[in-house]
């Protein structure tokens, strides 16, 4: 108990001395925007950090996989650019479009509506936007992500092909897994979804383990890790937008009359309509939203924490040293959160999923005696 | 903004990837771990039930064991108080019969007392008259002639003696 407390305690302080930090610093990093003014205020002018670059470049995609900065010589891995412009298909590594160069009439937009995209010039002069299916930083780190995730969960299955499970108890990744199958696919599933469950069950599964292994491979701060996978709107769209599809596909008549005749007073009726046919898209939507927003606030508060040291630095020894010390325990907690936020969002997506999808099943009581 | 605008690009290749590791998983993953895992909970349960049922047969077992050795138990000394009362019963009818033929025996050897006894008594009456009768002779020889008074006498006294005898 008095261990306990001890680390409560050390837990507290640092929470106090953190928001002091923040607040010392006055500006709200997280905001991003704003801290442009720190690194542009005459305090710290001989050498920018351009804070909300270094943010939004970690957390937004890119044509390139940036590692690290040897020295004067940045370290990236290039990636195939794969764009159909007025001219027809191109197929090239990003190297080439390096510090702005143009290659076969493509270049990285500087700035404007296509900041950071693929562009090419029409006709008028304007910017425009090719058919662009680079992969990008964040579709190479979902193959890697994905082709780990295919690798386990193809380990443990082939551990139950090999092995009597009545004569053996599981090993390896198997014993490491079936606990978390079990959990999501007995408690989450099978309650929310209700009977029939075992056709919804691979899908809800994949999700829930495709959301927890690039949340935390989110977290790991090197390549192949560190790309903002499922705090990137597109990914959980494309998530959300199976659920929605799932949900509205397979469910049963009351469903429908739910939304378009519920048993309200009928002066309730247009109302309710409007209001249940608004819900079934805010139900996704939410879902969307919920996992994008967690995933990126978090790689953006721990951005902001390692940003901190470079920024106070400016500032003289005490404070840089004092900061960095506080900046650098923040940032394990914020860590540790993480981990038990990739957790936590892969299950509540998942719940919910389920939840939604065992609704839109769910018959009358009458009907069911 | 761009952080709130879904690209087409990296959508079309999240689709694509998702695509693939959905059909993968749900093909070749998750049905044959969750199908295991049933197979295992239903195995264990049944193992339970199983076990469970084993244990009250035991100690149905065990119960009916205490009765069935309570029950033997009672058996044997039932059978050896019959033992004991045979025992007895076998020794006092011995006895009784010993007395019987006692008794017997002694009422026998009385009857054939009392026959010698009469057979004594009348061989002795027999001699007693025998003897009288030489008596009388010897009697008669010396003084028989002279004295028939005395000879009447005798006789007289001879069948008190005997009628008397026999009145016992």
């Amino acid at each position: 108990m008095k261990y306990f407390l001890k680390h409560i305690s050390v837990l507290v302080m640092m929470l106090v001395t953190a928001a002091a930090a923040f607040a010392g610093n006055g500006s709200g990093l997280p905001a991003g925007a704003d801290s442009v003014h720190v690194s542009a205020s005459p305090d710290a002018a001989d050498s920018d950090i351009d804070v909300q670059g270094i943010i939004f470049g970690h957390i937004g995609d890119s044509y390139e996989w940036h590692i690290t900065d040897i020295g004067d010589k940045s370290l990236t891995i290039p990636l195939p650019v794969i764009v159909r412009s007025s001219t027809g298909w191109h197929c090239f590594l990003s190297s080439r479009l390096e510090d702005g160069a143009v290659h076969e009439g493509l270049f990285i937009s500087r700035s404007g509506k296509y900041e950071g995209k693929i562009v090419e010039i029409d006709a008028s002069g304007n910017e425009v936007r090719p058919l662009d299916i680079s992969v990008t930083k964040n579709v190479l780190a979902l193959m890697i992500s994905s082709v780990i995730l295919v690798t386990l969960i193809l380990c443990c299955s082939r551990w139950y092909r090999k092995h009597d499970v009545l004569r053996e108890a599981p090993r390896g990744v198997a014993a490491l897994l079936e606990p978390v199958i079990a959990m999501i696919n007995d408690d989450v599933i099978k309650d929310a979804v209700g009977p029939g469950y075992a056709k919804f069950a691979p899908y809800l599964l994949t999700v829930f383990f495709f959301i927890l292994i690039n949340n935390l491979m989110g977290i790991v701060p090197f390549f192949p890790g560190g790309a903002n996978i499922t705090g990137n709107i597109t990914i959980t769209f494309a998530l959300a937008f199976v659920t929605f599809l799932l949900t509205n596909l397979t469910t049963n008549k009351y469903y429908w009359k739910d939304i378009f005749c519920p048993e309200v007073p009928v002066w309730l009726k247009p109302i309710m309509v409007v209001i249940e046919v608004f819900g079934m898209f805010t139900k996704p939507f939410a879902l969307m939203l919920r996992l994008f927003a967690n995933i990126m606030a978090g790689h953006c508060l721990i951005l902001c924490v390692v940003v901190i040291i470079f920024i106070t630095a400016k500032l003289g020894a005490a404070i840089g040293g004092a900061m960095t010390v506080v900046s650098v325990f923040f940032g394990i907690f914020m860590d540790c959160l993480e981990l038990l936020v990739a957790f936590i969002q892969a299950y509540v997506f998942t719940m919910l999923s389920a939840v939604f999808i065992g609704l839109s099943r769910q018959r009358p009581e009458k009907d069911k005696a | 903004m761009s952080l709130l605008l879904p690209d087409s690009g990296l959508l079309f290749w999240m689709v694509i990837i998702f695509a693939i590791v959905f059909v993968i998983l749900a093909r070749y993953g998750f049905p044959v771990i969750t199908k295991m895992l049933e197979k295992r909970r239903d195995y264990i349960d049944n193992s339970l039930r199983l076990a469970r049922e084993a244990d009250e047969k035991l100690s149905r077992m065990t119960q009916e064991q205490a009765r069935m050795i309570a029950q033997a138990r009672e058996e044997q000394n039932r059978i050896l108080r019959e033992a004991a009362q045979a025992r007895d019963n076998i020794v006092s009818k011995a006895k009784e019969q010993a007395q019987d033929e006692a008794r017997k025996i002694l009422e026998e050897a009385r009857v054939r007392i009392e026959a010698e006894k009469e057979s004594a008594l009348r061989e002795i009456r027999s001699q007693v008259a025998l003897l009288s009768v030489k008596v009388a002779e010897k009697v008669i020889r010396q003084n028989l002639s002279t004295d028939k008074a005395q000879m009447d006498l005798v006789n007289k006294m001879l069948d008190e003696v005997s009628s008397s005898k026999r009145g016992n």
